[in-house]
């Protein structure tokens, strides 16, 4: 019975990011076209446009070949599983010790590599420009991502995202320098690894210096539908992450019942609500950056990862 | 038989077919011959290996034969650190010569290399089997030497005869180093059997010296920065699967050497030594992924991405002996069992990376990548093994190469705890590197399988390529496979690991078969854990789920089209992205820094229609600063010394005079 209700739990919580993945697109979006003066469309224009995707055929290049066809399916699921395994309203689900921090970080490259495969398979300069830039990209975000992983496994003395989360809303961690500097580098990560202005536009494929919709321009339909549906699920991801980490309040832990539950979800509710603004007001507010800054926004981001794991290895108070 | 009798048996039927191959290598049914006798054979060994490590680890049998010093005899032994080994040397043997099989038929000069290759086979058993250091050292020169021979089995291709003699060279070197090496640990006494060695006491300065002949003499063999040069010119000159052999085998058995020596018989090892072992390994990890990336030859950029794999390997084994000193038994067990781990995974999956360029080279006659392209629509097998290997070697869940990374970085978090700063403050820095080079290689294997399998042909090669033969697919998927399973049981391999853990670390990871549903949990639960099956079970449930219902309720309907071309009709093959403009954005950003790389335009002037011409620059820093004045200084002297030849015989008189006289007036004043 009680497994039984943890399966239930778990399984819960794959169809809510599932479900919330999109709705956390459209109030981006939302947000946006109003800090811009435009109406903007429905929150949940989102839904519309992959049903309608999923609805289409697929057009697919002379020279597609099947990795181009079981790329998007291998990018949703690994994707899926990833954001499926971070806490969103409680900690210590029953399957959450299948893959830890690390795991995660890993889980997300292994979708990243489907994707710049994908974008080389049917050989335009369009997708190879956008494959390049990709791993570009990856070659600093991946390594600020471990390293600020290192900063909160330190302080936690624990690689699994539930025992973290634990420890982090407990009240012997406290304000410390080297998770200040661990937070601003996984925001920075966290907007280039989105494709998000500064490094990367969301909202077109027409630049040469787009870099995402560069590796997809060949997709279409159901395809279409599940790479953009992964890419709501990992800004979905990254926002639980940061959520479950730095602003671990009101989970509920793994046998507190329907009310901490209930509790758990809105709250989690109010945080992405929170992110997504926030989010919103940052694109707003700055400009995109040319591709050959962007080593120097994200080498940022991995020298304050670096500095905060290595205050650590200094000291375990800072 | 004891286990010993019978590894020893396997080594000299293999010496046996080596003898027969010399033979019968003219006549037809030769090739057949001797690899499926070395499939038989290694088979066998691996089998009898296996069960000494599953079966009784901790026994050890012993083996004396009468040869190889007069007063010593020649030992052989097979403890748990040996039987690994053998598991690792044998597997990749047998599937080696699987795939031979097939591979073999096209080689052009056989009777070039199938005396060679069972030779080469029974010489890396060897050195692993030795237990004394003459047995050793022959083993050794006797490995590297048929190895040699098979460097040159092309040896009318441009660039294979240098890269024999470089190699030549720096077996020499190596060689001498592991001379000197067993020379001071042996003692005035003269003790050089392995038991002797390790009941004895070293002095520090000693363990010093011995520790950086070792890591000249087995890292030049390992490839380990600065002894790296030859790797990337001998390794791919010899045919595909002996160059697997070389790259996935051979350099394990140097790290067989080094952890021989350094783990086992020198004893107490100071902190540095671990911080020079771990810089060391950092710094090739680093340089050889980079290097990789800007490499457009598909064999020469596996043997570049080799050098990487053994830099992470030695952090493992840096941060194990740096665990070790410091007395934190679990921690030295867990970087152990990681480095080990890499071992057998960085076997298998190159050895599957240069199987599939030799199937590639089979089926199209090229190595240069810029040449290749859409190869996966003629081999779509092939493209599928090789697609399992850059996954496994780039780290992704839920394949092999993850496992050992995770172990890595799990040991690395283990570090604060380290009593000597000068620890401290390396192990976050080489953490760091560590994950830039997970980033570099993923990006590195991206461009090599997108640009020689995917895209469209860029040559009439890649065009009319054909699928490979059974033989040689069977290798592949069978690599595949294997990288697969240590992926998804990755508590099996770690078990078996650990009786050589409480060997030569003293200590050891908690059984982890115990733990549920399959996972691993080297410390504890709460701290880390990892289910590869269950991220395989997750993945492939949602990924099928998903298509079955798409395909199911929404659309299954496809047409095809004209890709996009950016408005221009029918645009050429040429234009696809190449392989150096895929890596442009990282060397310009990594390589200007770390390996001086330059670009030049020449753009003709104004109304001249020559086309503009874009030239690269990328210069191995270590090659130009280090080798050439070496070689230099050498020829130098040896310019000067030439004068000797010609001298009168008066002088030479005079010159042997002197020389006596002087070797009397040292040997009188001698202390």
């Amino acid at each position: 019975m009680a497994l039984i209700l943890d399966l239930l739990v778990q399984g819960s919580q794959m169809a809510l990011v599932l479900a919330l993945a999109p709705l956390l697109t459209g109030f981006v979006r939302k947000v946006k076209a109003r800090l811009t003066r435009r109406q903007g469309a429905s929150i949940i224009q989102p839904y519309r446009d992959l049903l309608r995707l999923l609805r289409k055929e697929v057009v697919l290049a002379q020279n597609a070949s099947w990795l181009f066809r079981s790329a998007p399916y291998l990018i949703f699921a690994t994707t899926w599983v990833a954001a499926a395994l971070v806490p969103t309203f409680a900690t210590g689900l029953y399957f959450s010790w299948t893959a830890d921090l690390i795991a995660l970080v890993a889980l997300l490259g292994s979708a990243r590599f489907y994707q710049a495969l994908a974008g080389m398979d049917v050989g335009t300069s369009f997708g190879g420009i956008g494959s390049s830039r990709e791993v570009m990209i990856a070659s600093f975000a991946e390594p600020a991502m471990l390293l600020t992983v290192f900063t909160v496994a330190l302080v936690a003395g624990s690689t699994q995202l539930s025992t973290i989360a634990e420890v982090m809303s407990s009240s012997h961690v406290g304000l410390r320098v080297s998770l200040g500097m661990a937070l601003f580098a996984m925001i920075m990560v966290a907007i280039a690894e989105n494709a998000r202005i500064p490094v990367d536009n969301p909202a077109t494929h027409l630049e040469l210096t787009m870099v995402h919709e560069a590796m997809i321009l060949e997709y279409s339909g159901r395809h279409l539908a599940l790479i953009e549906f992964a890419a709501s699920l990992k800004l979905l991801l990254y926002c639980s992450l940061i959520a479950c980490i730095f602003m671990p309040w009101s989970l509920a832990s793994a046998e507190a019942g329907p009310v901490a539950y209930l509790v758990g979800g809105v709250v989690y509710l109010g945080k992405l609500v929170l992110l997504g603004f926030a989010l919103a007001v940052f694109e707003t507010a700055i400009a995109k950056m040319r591709v050959f800054r962007v080593p120097q926004f994200l080498g940022a981001a991995l020298m304050l990862s670096l500095l905060g794991t290595l205050l650590l290895f200094v000291s375990r108070t800072l | 038989m004891s286990g010993a009798a019978i590894e020893m048996s396997a080594v000299l039927a293999l010496l046996g077919v080596a003898v027969l191959a010399l033979v019968l290598s003219r006549r037809e049914q030769a090739t057949a011959i001797v690899y499926g006798a070395t499939l038989v054979i290694s088979v066998i060994a691996l089998g009898n290996a296996a069960m000494r490590l599953i079966g009784d680890p901790a026994g050890v049998s012993d083996l004396v034969l009468p040869f190889g010093l007069p007063w010593l005899g020649a030992h052989f032994h097979l403890d748990a650190l040996a039987g690994f080994f053998l598991v690792v040397i044998n597997l990749g043997g047998a599937i080696a010569s699987l795939y031979a099989l097939g591979y073999g038929r096209h080689e052009s000069a056989p009777h070039r290399v199938l005396p060679f290759f069972p030779a080469f086979l029974a010489g890396m058993n060897m050195v692993v089997m030795a237990a004394d250091a003459f047995s050793f050292l022959f083993s050794w020169e006797f490995m590297s030497l048929v190895s040699w021979a098979l460097v040159m089995s092309h040896h009318r291709e441009a660039d294979n005869a240098r890269a024999g003699y470089v190699y030549l060279v720096m077996a020499s070197l190596g060689t001498l180093a592991l001379l000197l090496a067993f020379g001071l640990l042996a003692g005035p006494q003269g003790a050089y059997g392995f038991a002797a060695i390790k009941a004895g006491t070293h002095d520090p300065a000693i363990s010093a010296l011995v520790l950086a002949l070792m890591l000249l003499g087995a890292g030049s063999k390992a490839g380990l920065v600065p002894l790296h040069v030859w790797l990337p010119l001998a390794h791919p000159a010899a045919p595909s699967h002996v160059s697997a052999l070389m790259s996935g085998v051979m350099t394990k058995v140097a790290v067989y050497a080094f952890i021989r020596v350094v783990f086992d018989l020198i004893g107490q090892t100071s902190w540095w030594m671990s911080a020079v072992i771990l810089l060391l390994g950092g710094i090739t990890a680093v340089l050889g992924i980079l290097q990789a990336m800007l490499e457009k030859d598909l064999k020469r950029l596996l043997a570049y991405s080799t050098i990487e794999n053994i830099g992470i390997i030695f952090v493992g084994l840096g941060l194990a002996l740096a665990f070790r000193g410091s007395g934190m038994g679990v921690a030295a067990a867990l970087a152990f069992t990681g480095a080990l781990f890499h071992v057998v995974n960085h076997s298998l999956f190159k050895s599957l990376l240069f199987m599939g360029a030799g199937a590639v080279l089979t089926a199209t006659g090229e190595r240069d990548m810029e040449k290749l392209g859409g190869l996966i629509h003629r081999m779509p097998q092939t493209s599928l093994a090789f697609l399992a290997g850059c996954l496994a070697i780039s780290a992704l869940p839920p394949l092999n190469g993850f496992v050992s990374e995770w172990l890595a970085f799990q040991a690395v978090l283990q570090s604060p705890q380290l009593p000597d700063w000068g620890l401290k403050i390396l192990v976050p820095a080489i953490g760091g590197l560590m994950a830039l080079t997970a980033a570099l290689v993923a990006a590195t294997f991206v461009k090599t399988l997108g640009i020689a399998f995917l895209g469209r042909p860029r040559s009439e090669a890649a065009e009319r390529a054909k699928e490979v033969d059974m033989f040689s697919l069977t290798a592949l998927f069978l690599l595949a496979g294997l990288c697969l399973i240590g992926g998804i049981l990755p508590g099996l391999v770690i078990d078996a690991l650990q009786p050589l853990s409480q060997a030569l670390v003293g200590s050891r990871l908690p059984l982890q078969s115990a733990e549920p549903w399959l996972s691993i949990a080297p410390i504890a639960e709460t701290r880390s854990s990892y289910d590869g099956m269950l991220v395989f079970v997750f993945i492939a449930v949602s990924a099928a789920a998903a298509a079955y219902l798409i395909h199911r309720l929404a659309s299954r309907a496809v047409r095809r089209g004209p890709a996009w071309g950016c408005g221009f009709p029918e645009y050429s093959p040429v234009a696809q992205y190449s392989g150096a403009s895929f890596a442009q954005p990282i060397r310009r950003i990594f390589a200007t820094l770390v390996l001086g790389a330059s670009e030049t335009v020449t753009m003709p002037p104004p109304g001249d229609t020559a086309p503009a011409r874009l030239t690269v620059v990328v210069v191995d820093p270590i090659w130009t600063k280090l080798y050439l004045p070496v070689t230099g200084a050498i020829g130098w002297t040896a310019e000067r010394l030439n004068r000797l030849q010609f001298l009168t015989i008066r002088q030479y008189l005079s010159l042997v005079f002197g020389a006596l006289i002087t070797l009397l007036l040292v040997l009188a004043l001698w202390p």
